[in-house]
């Protein structure tokens, strides 16, 4: 994935995401932030994020979840595993209202890093050379209607639902009708990034029993704009594109592996030999399941 | 700050800017007045300064070049007859704005392969992205695969032949020319032309605003024919012909002079 994301740098140099998906365990994985690299380094900087951190993990405990492992990826960024049985939208609010603290992903698989910089960078950052899972989508981002921080860049998880997360490449023209549509349904958002509403639209559809192959197909009726995006949960990895085509994807289909990307060259940093790849057409949606 | 080196050897300035490196790799074998190089760990720049010295300074007519590694913008601007062969795929806006060569792509190509394509031929043996043709005002463009989105838009003359399906809005604005889609093609079919005709053997899921069945003729049997024979495609199959309506924009028969003449 990384030689994947490398080789689109030029199409995004500010950050980079991954939403990797690991074998699921029985714990709960949290990823979360409580400060981004390029924020500002005042002298208070490390014991606010010393205060933070405790503060965290006490609001979890509070809730009634066990600490299982907890592990500074960075000195702003860290990944716990919980025991934890109960409600997920609680324990995010509760835990986002420490603070600058950010939940970057939750779910028994999803984990999502993501921050500032190339994939190179990024994957040297978070030691994601050591990590092993079965499927993944990745983003590079050239910020355009956001900041360039960990908050703007994909993939985005869909808040507050376990193990789903998207990538996508376009624009939606109806972003304030789904925006202000899911937050009267009690959602909230962590950017002000179009991307975000289609992680919490997919998730809210399938959490109310609609398939995510569904899911997607109703998406093309109801939000409006130029994208494709790709949509994975624990067992599924899906793709869309809107009914002009408008933005490019190229897709492989091998005996033993799906890769698919803006550009082929991205495919071809992980194969090195001629492939036939080919453009899904408008208004297409593909889902593999494991 | 110092100069970044990216993956491929591509060195950056501090902001961002390809450096203007213009030495030759001068990797080619030649023999004759063929040549042959592998473009495998070569940048975009140095695969066309390669090519292009090739072409115009050693005069080699015929130039094989291996490993394009779906590249963008390779084969640009190649502006005489010649003959060259990509053992391989191409990337977006592959041989766009060329005049005269004969081009064959053993892979696939990316978005708006051959975009102002002036003369010349070139044939891709896989499929094709979005807006392949775009623009072109010549020659011919064989696509033995399928093609994207708005194949063809814009057009102003040519042909584009696609032995598979085409994506939506293909011949959006298409202004003169020729399409010949064996396949299907995708809704909005011609949207929008001025002119031109499009030929399509399979089924059409919509057609676009002022695009209409147009009348078949032997003309158009015998165009079609010729054109399967010179690219080995055997025997044609059926085709429905599509033409502009001439509803959407104002017509007339008048040169520009002739209107200024007039208004």
């Amino acid at each position: 994935m990384t030689r994947m994301l490398q080789s689109m740098k030029h199409r995004g140099p500010d950050s980079t995401g991954y939403a990797l998906y690991g074998p699921a365990g029985t714990g709960v994985l949290v990823r979360y932030k409580l400060a981004d690299s390029n924020s500002p380094r005042d002298f208070d900087y490390l014991d606010r994020l010393s205060r933070h951190q405790a503060e965290v993990q006490s609001r979890m405990q509070s809730l009634g979840a066990k600490v299982l492992s907890s592990h500074a990826e960075t000195e702003y960024a860290y990944r716990v595993t919980l025991e934890y049985t109960g409600d997920l939208k609680k324990l995010v609010d509760y835990v986002e209202d420490v603070p600058e603290a950010e939940v970057l992903s939750i779910g028994h698989s999803l984990e999502i890093v993501k921050d500032l910089g190339d994939a190179e960078q990024v994957a040297e950052q978070y030691e994601l050379k050591s990590f092993e899972g079965t499927h993944a989508i990745g983003h590079v981002r050239m910020a355009t209607e956001s900041d360039v921080d960990i908050s703007g860049a994909h993939p985005y998880w869909a808040y507050p639902f376990s193990d789903v997360a998207v990538v996508h490449n376009g624009q939606l023209t109806n972003y304030f009708y789904w925006r202000r549509r899911l937050e009267r349904s009690g959602h909230r958002f962590q950017s002000e990034c179009d991307s975000e509403i289609i992680a919490v639209y997919l998730a809210e559809r399938m959490a109310e029993g609609l398939t995510l192959e569904d899911s997607m197909r109703q998406s093309l009726e109801e939000l409006d704009g130029v994208f494709t995006y790709m949509c994975v949960t624990a067992d599924a990895l899906g793709v869309c594109k809107d009914e002009m085509a408008a933005k490019p994807l190229v897709l492989y289909e091998g005996e033993d592996m799906v890769a698919m990307a803006s550009e082929e060259m991205a495919i071809r940093a992980i194969i090195d030999h001629e492939i036939d790849t080919y453009d899904p057409y408008e208004s297409e949606v593909l889902v593999w399941t494991r | 700050m110092d100069a970044l080196v990216g993956e491929r050897g591509i060195v950056y300035d501090a902001r961002g800017l390809v450096e203007p490196d213009e030495t030759l790799a001068n990797v080619s074998e030649v023999d004759g007045d063929r040549a042959v190089f592998d473009a495998k760990d070569l940048s975009t720049r140095k695969i066309n300064l390669e090519l292009r010295h090739l072409v115009y300074e050693r005069g080699i007519t015929d130039v094989t070049i291996k490993n394009p590694g779906a590249k963008h913008s390779i084969g640009v601007g190649i502006l005489q007859r010649c003959k060259i062969t990509f053992e391989g795929s191409l990337g977006y806006y592959a041989c766009g704005l060329i005049d005269g060569p004969e081009i064959h792509i053993t892979g696939r190509v990316g978005w708006a392969a051959c975009e102002n394509m002036m003369s010349g031929v070139v044939v891709i043996d896989g499929n094709a992205g979005s807006l392949t043709g775009a623009a072109i005002r010549g020659g011919d463009l064989v696509v033995k695969g399928r093609a994207g989105a708005r194949s063809g838009i814009d057009q102003k003359g040519g042909l584009i032949l696609t032995v598979g399906s085409v994506g939506s809005n293909t011949g959006f604005m298409m202004q003169r020319g020729r399409q010949i889609i064996c396949g299907d093609a995708g809704p909005g079919l011609g949207d929008s032309m001025y002119d031109g005709i499009i030929y399509v053997g399979g089924k059409v899921k919509g057609l676009g605003i002022d695009c209409v069945p147009g009348e078949w003729t032997d003309a158009d049997s015998e165009y079609i024919e010729r054109k399967f024979r010179i690219y080995g495609l055997g025997t044609p199959p059926s085709f429905d012909k599509f033409v502009c309506g001439k509803k959407l924009y104002n017509y007339d028969n008048l040169e520009p002079s002739e209107r200024k003449l007039v208004l």
